[in-house]
């Protein structure tokens, strides 16, 4: 017998304990009333859905929240992000947005700056399951959308390219 | 009226799927260190020796090009593919070769028919029929011509079991239904829709009928000309045949009338900068040098199950279903999507809690190989209000060890999830 699978995976290395507690109680799952940001995210592919909204009050992110459907992976990534990102500058958002990418591709080494994502290394496990990172990034290119609009601008974000 | 069990029952003996498997290589493999069991046929089916021993035979031997060398190579390739037109023709009784145009898969059937008839046929206010569970493939092609000719869809209701409100489609065949495409045996829930008994409906009314064989072609026997269809599709590599080969049956009549799909080589019989004469049918459709190889492989295919038998095939797999069917009911907070009466070799589920998406990866490390998503029907699953299913669908050589191996594997995701 031959096997072509990648190397046996410990399925907890991807849906490790805190992604599991996310996705059965999603953090932030709410619309916001107020928000000055909104963006949607959706991946063709799957069919997930997401609306982020974020109140923005002097280039500082206040409060973060969302609302859609997806998979365990990409409700935990929007739970987790929405918490994370609260109390941070928009540029902040942005870098947060460049290393939790490179992460989840596999170009960056969590362990390299545990400070920088902190919580969010529990994510790194995606890298193993190439057609399951748009799950996790789906919220993050949600979240760059509507750091970079500059109004509120509704935008759909397709990450079937990536 | 001879009974289901005495026609199933003489085939069923000489069926023995351990022999069948050991016809498939890449059967044989493991992944992720389990055994491989592959339940993703409506996707696409995995091939057997046969059909590799084709293909292999055909570019050791055969390869040139058909229909104009003068060359033995080319002669015999010529045989080959029109041997595999007639193989393909006995397959689904044609009445004749001339209504078998190759394609590329049924997705292109359907556009040649979209383009071509569509074209001809449609005018502003005029209407094409469809149903609530198609494809993609068999909503967008009439969607383009359409809306270029100012015609429009009207669509077929589902009941909540994903059967088809009969009584809806008679109310929708109007003065100005120009044509019925309709699918055979829906992907995402299995259903086999009766189509004999829609098309003689529409023939009532002058309406003409294309059947979208995709996922019926390899379940159960298809007799063109019993359903009376004007058009059936089916594509080669859900019948364990190559992709990039699939088939057009139209009856000659229509086939006449309708202007070339693609214009270029073997499609012409004279070309002057002034004019050109069209080639006879079928090769009228079947512009440019086609997919000689994968001609030869379907036939390949074809001639497998036909050896194996399609009624034995049919009760194979329906008994599988039905077992199928009472293991996976009987795994907690699952809820099986589609649940017509009469339906055939695909099992759509969802579970509480649980996205489709995450099923697929959990049972995927368990070696089980299932599809999940929209499965390309995006209406279909705004009409269950669902964003997608995980599918299970089987084939030929799929056994009951398999099921278990999926019910085990769901119940890993249960734990997991719950």
């Amino acid at each position: 017998m031959t096997d072509r699978g990648a190397p046996v995976s410990d399925l907890r290395e991807l849906y490790q304990e805190v992604i599991l507690d996310h996705n059965r109680r999603p953090r932030n799952f709410r619309a916001m009333e107020g928000a000055n940001r909104h963006a949607e995210g959706y991946n063709p592919l799957c069919g997930d859905r997401l609306s982020l909204y974020l109140q923005v009050e002097d280039g500082v992110i206040k409060d973060a929240s969302f609302q859609g459907s997806g998979c365990a992976i990409s409700k935990a990534s929007a739970s987790m992000m929405t918490d994370s990102v609260k109390g941070k500058a928009l540029s902040e958002a942005r870098d947060m947005f460049e290393q939790f990418h490179q992460m989840v591709t596999g170009n960056a080494d969590p362990l390299a700056h545990p400070e920088r994502l902190g919580k969010l290394a529990v994510f790194e496990g995606v890298r193993n399951y190439p057609v399951r990172v748009k799950c996790a990034s789906l919220a993050w290119h949600t979240l760059r959308s509507a750091v970079d609009a500059a109004n509120e601008v509704v935008e759909v974000v397709s990450t079937e390219a990536e | 009226m001879t009974s289901i069990a005495s026609i199933a029952a003489p085939s069923q003996v000489g069926f023995n799927v351990r022999r069948i498997r050991e016809d498939f290589p890449i059967l044989r493999q493991t992944v992720h260190g389990k055994p491989l069991v592959y339940l993703d046929n409506a996707a696409t089916a995995q091939k057997p020796r046969a059909v590799l021993d084709a293909l292999i035979a055909y570019y050791s031997e055969d390869n040139a090009n058909v229909h104009r060398g003068v060359h033995l190579l080319s002669e015999r390739a010529t045989q080959a593919f029109e041997d595999a037109r007639a193989t393909v023709r006995r397959f689904i009784n044609a009445a004749s070769t001339r209504e078998i145009v190759f394609t590329r898969n049924a997705t292109e059937g359907i556009n040649l028919v979209a383009q071509t008839f569509g074209r001809t046929r449609l005018g502003p206010g005029d209407e094409v029929v469809i149903s609530a569970m198609e494809h993609h493939s068999n909503i967008v092609p009439w969607q383009m011509v359409c809306q270029e000719k100012g015609a429009s869809l009207r669509v077929i209701p589902i009941t909540d079991e994903g059967a088809l409100q009969l009584e809806e489609y008679e109310r929708l065949l109007g003065p100005h239904t120009r044509l019925v495409s309709i699918v055979h045996l829906s992907n995402v829930l299995g259903t086999i829709n009766p189509v004999q008994q829609m098309i003689a409906t529409a023939h009532r009314r002058g309406v003409p009928v294309l059947v979208d064989g995709s996922q019926a072609a390899h379940h159960m026997m298809v007799d063109v000309q019993a359903l009376d269809a004007d058009f059936y599709v089916f594509t080669g590599h859900k019948l364990y045949g190559p992709t990039g080969i699939g088939v057009l049956y139209g009856k000659e009549r229509l086939l006449e009338e309708m202007p070339p799909y693609q214009g270029g080589g073997d499609m012409i019989s004279s070309v002057t900068f002034e004019k050109t004469t069209y080639n006879a049918l079928p090769y009228k459709f079947e512009a440019g040098t086609p997919n000689i190889a994968g001609a030869v492989g379907l036939a390949a295919a074809v001639d497998y199950v036909t050896a194996i038998g399609m009624d034995a095939v049919t009760a194979h797999e329906r008994e599988l279903l039905a077992y199928g069917t009472a293991a996976l009911s009987g795994v907690p907070g699952l809820t099986l999507i589609g649940t017509a009466p009469e339906k055939a070799s695909v099992l759509s589920f969802v579970m509480d809690g649980v996205h489709p998406h995450d099923i697929g990866t959990v049972v995927d490390q368990e070696g089980v190989a299932i599809r999940t998503g929209h499965h390309c029907a995006q209406p279909l699953m705004q009409r269950l209000g669902i964003p997608a299913t995980a599918r299970a669908s089987l084939a030929l050589y799929n056994t009951r060890e398999e099921i278990d191996a999926l019910v085990a594997a769901l119940h890993k995701v249960r734990e997991l999830f719950t």
